[in-house]
């Protein structure tokens, strides 16, 4: 309880009921049942495979769920096209591969989407790109490619162009895991400030520094159901689950 | 022979020209007798065809007939409206060699000096004049653009208004520019106009049949799928007499069509089948990962594919494409079968008057060379292209 934030008057900011999906006939979510309040950071952690990926992705609707209801900020996610593209700029996603624009620049990787989806002037994007990529403390190479930077700094750009929608919640995907190991604490670093700034966050990693420090609530997913759902202190030293126990005895 | 290609493939080093010679030419003994052999072939071959060329061939076939082949029959007193096309022409290459200096400015400066000098040689006064006139505008054009270094859009918008108002140019209308029927149309001048607007028009629409093989819409795939399969199943040679000889009979009234215009339509609907296949490749070479992450940006469809994936997709085919479009351009000549007189079809023509019987080598000669710098134009261009905006990136 110390140090974090009073979540007990936060609204629901997404619901998910009785969500199944599968892949042709691979169940990969079975049930999953969770409701994240606004500016709750959750950390999604569990075996490959387990379905983690996919469950974020079903989020912003990279994947069509099958069965139950997932509600993002009050809209649910059905095939109606004006929801998506309604969700999907409310929602910003940071991938493990970055997947940045490797033909344009920096700056304009930031300010594509504001421009063209949001339509605010150019100048007001730029504006709010060089903002946002001094936070993530990349301003001095706008203007490059992003084949000339380094993995971290590729990533936080990617995490600027993200939030330059201005998203209410932000969805990583082992933001960290193709990162060399030198690497990893510049983007946690980002993160970390997000999370402080009180970004409601979904973030699928391993990096349990990270889920000590700043995760409100944690999520064990395993064969595409949520095992263990708790506070990171009881995660760490009171796993209720063998499973839990079993996986962090592994990975810590 | 391994080590040959490996020298030669190896990234530009600064050797010692002996030392050059050393490794790549007698490297071993087989290299060496390989060296010795071709020399001694390549040397037998150019020496004949320089004697050849400067004392024994009779260029006056070409000299007497050298109107023909750059305008075939085009009336005397409106060629200053081809001249004018050039001079636009050569005025935003210039342009463009100002604002795209990695990109154009080989092949302008050598078309810029290549004019000027022509202008040196015995021609008529006005021709010479506008050979000058021509040539300068390329400098002109590139002082004006070093200045103007951010108008490359406005440039470019220039080259694709300059399409159609050279044809409007060509052809004329009204009073003031008399009409010069397309039968008139001959020579370079027709071939240059079959292979750019053939590639001007095919371009835009194979991207499109790419773009709609791909579709998620199972008619429009299938649509563009049986029509690239189509036109890539026969030759060239069919779609241009279907369009000569059969749209007439299928289409009522579809012999008052042009012939120009039936070979163009022929080349376009032809060229863009390749085209397609080309950019078919290049959107498959995209990585999931750029679509995905267009789309979590809340991109739509329209905008992913303008902005993210054709950008990058182009770019990957340009080689591709280039090759296609010396295809088309040398394919031209197939128009022949439509009794158009292109630059080849003039060569054929010159060569049947009694006069200059047996002078077959000198005309394909000078019909080669003239195809020779368009061609290698362009493959220079497509390289320069591909080098500048390849760089940045990945
Ligand atoms: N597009 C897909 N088609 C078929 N199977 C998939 C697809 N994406 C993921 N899967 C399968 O679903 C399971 C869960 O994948 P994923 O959500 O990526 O797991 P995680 O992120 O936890 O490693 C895996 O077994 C994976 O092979
Ligand atoms: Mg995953």
């Amino acid at each position: 309880m110390i140090g974090r934030k009073d979540l007990s008057k936060a609204d629901d900011i997404i619901i998910c009921r009785g969500v199944h999906k599968w892949f042709d006939d691979f169940h990969v979510l079975k049930d999953v049942n969770t409701t994240v309040k606004r500016s709750e950071v959750v950390v999604v952690f569990g075996p490959s495979g387990s379905g983690k990926s996919t469950f974020i992705r079903c989020i912003n609707r990279l994947e069509e769920h099958q069965q139950g209801q997932i509600i993002v900020d009050g809209i649910e996610l059905t095939n109606d096209i004006r929801n998506i593209e309604a969700i999907r700029s409310e929602v910003g996603m940071v991938f493990q591969q970055f997947n940045l624009f490797p033909h344009i620049t920096v700056l304009d990787n930031v300010t594509l989407a504001p421009i063209w989806v949001r339509k605010w002037p150019k100048a007001k994007a730029r504006e709010v790109a060089m903002e946002l990529l001094n936070r993530v403390g990349i301003a001095n190479q706008s203007h490059k490619y992003p084949g000339q930077l380094s993995g971290g700094q590729q990533q936080r750009v990617a995490i600027a162009r993200a939030l330059a929608m201005q998203p209410k919640i932000m969805l990583f995907d082992e933001p960290t895991s193709a990162l060399d190991p030198e690497m990893i604490k510049e983007v946690l670093d980002v993160m970390i400030e997000l999370a402080e700034s009180g970004m409601t966050m979904l973030v699928v990693t391993h990096e349990m520094g990270f889920a000590r420090e700043v995760a409100d609530r944690m999520l064990f997913f395993d064969h595409g159901q949520i095992v263990e759902d708790g506070r990171p202190e009881q995660i760490f030293e009171d796993p209720r689950e063998d499973r839990t126990k079993l996986f962090l005895s592994q990975i810590l | 022979m391994a080590s040959v290609s490996e020298i030669i493939t190896r990234p530009r080093e600064r050797v010692h020209a002996v030392k050059w010679i050393k490794n790549n030419l007698f490297s071993s003994w087989f290299n060496t007798l390989l060296t010795v052999l071709s020399s001694a072939l390549m040397y037998t071959i150019l020496s004949q065809l320089f004697i050849w060329i400067f004392t024994i061939a009779n260029w006056r076939v070409i000299a007497v007939n050298l109107r023909l082949f750059m305008v075939g029959t085009y009336p005397l007193e409106q060629i200053w409206r081809l001249w004018l096309c050039v001079a636009i022409g050569t005025t935003l290459l210039g342009l463009s060699w100002g604002i795209w200096p990695h990109v154009v400015s080989r092949v302008a400066m050598v078309y810029g000096t290549a004019l000027l000098l022509l202008a040196l040689a015995p021609f008529g006064v006005t021709t010479r004049i506008w050979l000058a006139g021509c040539g300068a505008l390329v400098f002109v054009g590139m002082l004006v653009g070093r200045r103007i270094p951010d108008a490359g859009r406005w440039v470019a918008l220039t080259w694709l208004v300059f399409l159609p108002l050279m044809l409007i140019l060509m052809r004329g209308f009204g009073t003031f520019l008399p009409v010069v029927q397309t039968r008139q149309w001959g020579g370079l001048q027709l071939t240059l106009v079959l292979a750019i607007t053939g590639i001007a028009l095919s371009f835009p629409l194979g991207v499109l049949l790419a773009i709609g093989r791909r579709s998620p819409l199972p008619a429009i795939s299938l649509c563009c799928t049986l029509y690239i399969e189509l036109i890539r199943a026969v030759p060239l040679i069919t779609v241009l007499f279907m369009f000569q000889i059969m749209l007439p009979l299928f289409i009522p009234g579809g012999e008052s069509f042009d012939r120009i215009v039936r070979a163009i339509v022929a080349f376009t609907l032809f060229t863009a089948a390749y085209i397609a296949e080309n950019v078919r490749g290049g959107l498959q070479a995209i990585p999931r990962g750029q679509f995905e992450a267009a789309r979590a940006l809340g991109l739509n469809p329209f905008l992913t594919m303008s902005f993210i994936i054709l950008p990058q997709a182009l770019r990957i085919v340009i080689p591709a494409n280039v090759g296609q479009f010396i295809s088309l351009f040398k394919d031209t000549s197939l128009v022949v079968i439509a009794a158009l007189l292109d630059l080849l079809g003039i060569g054929r023509s010159v060569l049947a008057q009694s006069e200059f019987l047996g002078l077959q080598t000198e005309v394909l000669l000078f019909v080669a060379a003239v195809y020779w710098i368009f061609t290698f134009s362009m493959s220079h261009v497509s390289k320069r292209l591909e080098q500048t905006i390849g760089g940045g990136n990945r």
